[in-house]
């Protein structure tokens, strides 16, 4: 506990915590808009590129800050340039391009760096700090520039959002309502290489990309709305960015970067499999649930239909066997046995206990309204012209009575017409004796 | 006659509710089927939940009695076009060899013999000229033959033609269709999404009429009538000159 | 055989097995997947080494194996879930290589493994480590296991020639004919891994990732035919090894960053005056057309 409060209270360490903070949140708002077009790696690319930059810069001007962020940037900015050049000026896609690029800008710094290296004795003069990053020792002066970076770009980002977004999504269309469309892209860019540039001090290279990525990709899953999910990936990528700097201060030998890349990685990975509505646990239950009603509905249907078929042939058995419900079907015995089971389970069907099983009166409801729901919508498609809105919600069909409720005369009358009307319950209880005392 | 397809009760979901519903229908060897229906009615989906490209809610396929994966020798597919990479580093003869690689089996060059083959495939629908070319400088019909060449080599019983008449020009079309028709007389089944009801009846022998759910199934005779194509369009077709 | 020689000749085998292996990556547009498993495969490293607790060949490579895999499948999951690919890829390879990260710098800080070796390689040292055998002296280390995994590698894409083109062209209709099409991607990626690792240890993720991307490209630009495509990406990763090599030298600077800067001018070549899709050829051919018409 001392530990904890004297390590809170240093003065450094309140600094990179700081600066860690407004570094996740910026690039989690910049990367949301790099994601969603699809040019994530391209921000990887450009982290890699501005080594060679970096090392210009100190060859031309020496170990000045300013000047190794100009260089970086330009060689940043290089790589996006010959990432567009090479996709658009051969039959090399996307991927390939900035393989290409990344790789050779890296392979190219590190020649710069060694030869500084040779050149100047052995003095690195720290140059590799921004390989890997030195997010816990980042001072004063850094994490000024930091949030500095990091307010402007927010900031841009609030003024230029709703062009940004158009941007962002239709890229034609924003040119043909006449945005600057070039002077966006060159805007997005910038904002880009100024965050990488800014990060790959704390984070190093290699781990810049994720925070670009790995925060927007997260927010993603939680909704659908461009704004909030890059307010989201601000407080995931500055939740993380904080988290990271504390753990890596108390553990010693932690470093930073790795360690907000990882608590990053968790919250993306709870959002992949948890969130509702996208998340992957989500989905299957809901692709499981789905495909368990389907089988459900069409052994009802199924059975519903062996009924008619025998009511029509004047038989007067109203029960049936799992075998038979296979066969006619068409399902595999497997999910004919699970759908029988939920079904009794929910008291649709009831069993005999010698083989065969007959349906409850709910059964007998709910088969009718199956049967009928799924040949209303048979005729509704036949005769969409000339009838108005579906008899039932195209993607929600969850409520099967609502709909069957308001069916309207014309409907009804078509599907008599179809010779499709389900031959209504009701006939059959007062056609047969109760099917209980008729076997 | 035998049964070359048989389809039971096929229900396709990718979303939450069923894009194809309890379609069923069984097909006699010998036909040339066209598969019918508006945009969306799920053609394509069926062509690929038969061949197992898509998984399946419920319902059985069987390909001549047996399960597909029984069967895919018997079977060719051509894909509704431009799923592959154009740029690829092949010519449109190699694109036809890879139709024999299902006889050549694993680990083995292709012959003499099939490259022979591959090239009466290109052939056969106009294209042996272009044997060398690469496959991006094929235009799109040239490539669409292509394609029906690979089909061709594949020495299939069975085809499944995701719109093979999609984009290619009228001779082309006619080129196909009596190609399509050689292949019948083979005692071959082909399966063919289409589009152009002017030319259907003309072109086919048996009709699925599908919208989701199946309409209906049968001979040209029988399932080319106004009645049966208005309802699988939902009533919205303005103007039908052939019937 | 002289130091240098064996410098080169390694980087050569580097140059050529990634160059093999590399042209099918780059036709199934998975270049960046490549760039992930460079990355990830640390994590095999240090994974191996704390299981085994030494750095030899045969733990290295299983650990990259596994990794790569692991890599591949997770890259996969995300894909399928609805993740665009570039995100999904960028994710996993930061994620797996922060984890290796945190191990090397808890676990394993005074091994011979640090980060800055692995991505930049030690290609300079390799003719220091030899093999012996019944006293003879058969040459560095690095060498014999770049010189097997090259021959695996060949033997492979021999053997797997015309699944590897189908399935790479056509995925769909490779599985509509009936071929395993997943489980020759795991297979691929395998071998993308164990290239990987071979190469590594000389040259370093960036090089390795250099190698596999780059040589390949080029080669694309010079020919329509995949055959050839492999041969010459094989040709020119092995000609960037050795006259990057030579600049390293007049140059002293890092051999490796030499080496992908080489493939680096190469491509800027082939990109502006290779016969067919060069830019130049294509402006030309361009101008003929409108001054014929
Ligand atoms: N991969 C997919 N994911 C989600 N929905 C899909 C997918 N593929 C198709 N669909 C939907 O399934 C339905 C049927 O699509 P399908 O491609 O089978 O139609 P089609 O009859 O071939 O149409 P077209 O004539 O336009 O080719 C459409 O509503 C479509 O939106
Ligand atoms: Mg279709």
């Amino acid at each position: 506990m001392q530990e904890w409060s004297q390590l809170l209270t240093s003065a450094n360490l309140q600094w990179v915590l700081l600066g860690t903070l407004f570094l996740g949140m910026a690039s989690g708002v910049v990367g949301s808009f790099v994601l969603l077009r699809k040019e994530s790696l391209v921000g990887d690319a450009m982290a890699h590129a501005a080594l060679p930059g970096i090392c210009l810069g100190f060859l031309l001007y020496g170990r000045e800050l300013f000047a190794l962020m100009a260089g970086a940037a330009l060689t940043g900015l290089l790589a996006i340039y010959a990432i567009r050049a090479i996709t658009a000026h051969s039959k090399l896609k996307q991927d390939a391009a900035i393989g290409i690029v990344l790789s050779v800008f890296f392979g190219f710094g590190i020649v710069l760096l060694t030869y500084i290296t040779n050149g100047s004795a052995g003095n690195k003069a720290g140059l590799d700090e921004f390989i890997f990053g030195q997010a816990a020792s980042l001072v004063f002066q850094d994490v000024q520039i930091l949030l500095g970076t990091a307010i402007v770009l927010l900031m841009i980002a609030l003024l230029f959002f709703k062009e940004l977004k158009l941007l962002t999504f239709d890229p034609l269309f924003a040119g043909g309502i006449g945005l600057p469309v070039s002077f966006l892209h060159g805007l997005l860019s910038s904002m880009v290489v100024l965050i990488v540039i800014t990060g790959i001090q704390a984070v190093g290279v290699v781990l810049m990309a994720a925070l670009l990525i790995t925060p927007a990709i997260a927010a993603r899953y939680w909704t659908e709305k461009l704004g909030i999910m890059a307010m989201l990936a601000g407080i995931i990528g500055g939740v993380s960015g904080v988290f990271g700097a504390m753990t890596s201060a108390v553990v010693p030998g932690l470093p930073t970067g790795p360690v907000i890349v990882v608590c990053a990685t968790i919250v993306f990975v709870c959002s992949f499999l948890f969130a509702p509505a996208r998340g992957l646990v989500f989905h299957w239950l809901k692709n499981k649930k789905r495909d368990q009603a389907i089988w459900q509905e069409q052994v009802l249907r199924s059975i519903y239909e062996l009924l008619e078929t025998r009511y029509k042939e004047h038989s007067t058995s109203l029960v049936f066997t799992k075998k038979e419900l296979s066969y006619f079907t068409h399902l595999p015995p497997k999910r004919v046995m699970k759908a029988f089971h939920d079904l009794q389970k929910q008291a649709f069907i009831g069993n005999m206990n010698d083989g065969y099983f007959y349906l409850t009166d709910a059964g007998f409801q709910k088969a009718y309204q199956s049967t009928l729901q799924y040949r209303v919508e048979n005729v509704y498609l036949m005769y969409e012209s000339q009838l108005g809105t579906p008899p039932f919600g195209t993607e929600d069909r969850d409520e099967s009575e609502t709909a069957l409720d308001t069916m309207n005369t014309e409907l009804r009358h078509l599907l008599k017409k179809e010779n499709l009307e389900p031959i209504s319950f009701q006939v059959y209880k007062t056609t047969f004796k109760p099917y209980q005392n008729d076997i | 006659m035998k049964t070359a397809v048989n389809v039971e009760k096929i229900t396709v979901a990718y979303k939450k509710t069923p894009v194809l519903q309890d379609v069923t229908f069984s097909i006699p060897e010998g036909q040339l089927v066209g598969i019918i229906g508006p945009n969306g009615a799920g053609k394509s989906t069926l062509l690929k939940s038969i061949l197992q490209l898509v998984p399946k809610t419920a319902g059985d396929v069987s390909i001549k009695g047996k399960t597909v994966q029984q069967q895919r020798k018997l079977i060719g597919y051509v894909p509704q076009r431009g799923d592959v990479d154009w740029d690829f580093p092949t010519n449109a003869l190699d694109v036809v060899l890879m139709g024999r690689y299902g006889h050549i089996g694993w680990f083995k060059r292709p012959k003499k013999k099939d490259k022979e083959h591959a090239l009466s495939c290109l052939d056969k629908v106009g294209m042996k000229a272009y044997a060398d070319r690469q496959i991006s400088q094929l235009s799109g019909g040239q490539q669409q033959r292509v394609f029906l060449a690979r089909a061709l080599a594949q020495d299939a019983s069975i085809y499944f033609m995701d719109e093979p008449f999609a984009g290619v020009d009228a001779a082309t079309e006619r080129a196909i269709i009596a190609l399509l028709n050689e292949l019948k007389k083979q005692g071959k089944t082909v399966l063919v999404v289409h589009h152009d009801l002017q030319t259907a009846e003309e072109y086919f022998d048996w009709l699925l009429l599908l919208n989701k759910h199946l309409i209906a199934s049968g001979p040209v005779s029988k399932t080319f009538t106004t009645d049966l194509l208005q309802k699988t369009y939902g009533g919205k077709l303005a103007f039908l000159s052939s019937s | 055989m002289s130091y240098d020689m064996w410098i080169i000749l390694t980087g050569a085998l580097v140059g050529a097995a990634c160059g093999i292996i590399g042209t099918f990556l780059v036709l199934r547009k998975m270049a960046m997947i490549a760039d992930a498993i460079s990355h990830t495969v640390l994590l095999g490293i240090v994974g191996a080494f704390l299981v085994s607790q030494t750095l030899e060949g045969p733990f290295m490579l299983i650990g990259a194996v596994i990794t790569g895999l692991l890599t591949t499948f997770f890259i996969q999951v995300l894909d399928s879930s609805g993740v665009q690919t570039d995100a999904a890829i960028g994710v996993v390879f930061t994620a797996l290589f922060s984890v290796g990260v945190i191990l090397v710098s808890l676990f394993a800080r005074n091994v011979h493994l640090d980060v800055d070796h692995v991505l930049m390689g030690d290609i300079t040292f390799i003719p220091f480590h030899t093999i012996e055998w019944n006293g003879m002296t058969l040459g560095p280390k690095a060498f014999w296991l770049i010189a097997v995994v090259l021959v695996i590698d060949i033997v492979f894409i021999t053997v797997m020639y015309k699944e590897l083109k189908i399935t790479s062209f056509d995925p769909a209709m490779a599985f509509a004919l009936g071929l395993p099409v997943t489980a020759l991607h795991y297979l691929f990626m395998s071998m993308v891994s164990i290239t990987t690792v071979a190469s590594f240890d000389s040259v370093g993720a960036i090089l390795v990732v250099a190698m596999l991307i780059v040589p390949p490209s080029t080669a694309y630009l010079l020919t329509d035919r995949l055959l050839f495509m492999i041969l010459y990406s094989a040709a020119i990763g092995a000609a960037s090894a050795v006259i990057g090599y030579y600049i390293a030298q007049w140059l002293n600077v890092s051999i490796a960053g030499s080496m992908a800067s080489t493939t680096g001018i190469l491509f800027l070549l082939a990109f502006l005056f290779a016969p067919q899709h060069g830019i130049i050829a294509k402006r030309l051919a361009r101008r003929l057309s409108v001054t014929e018409s």
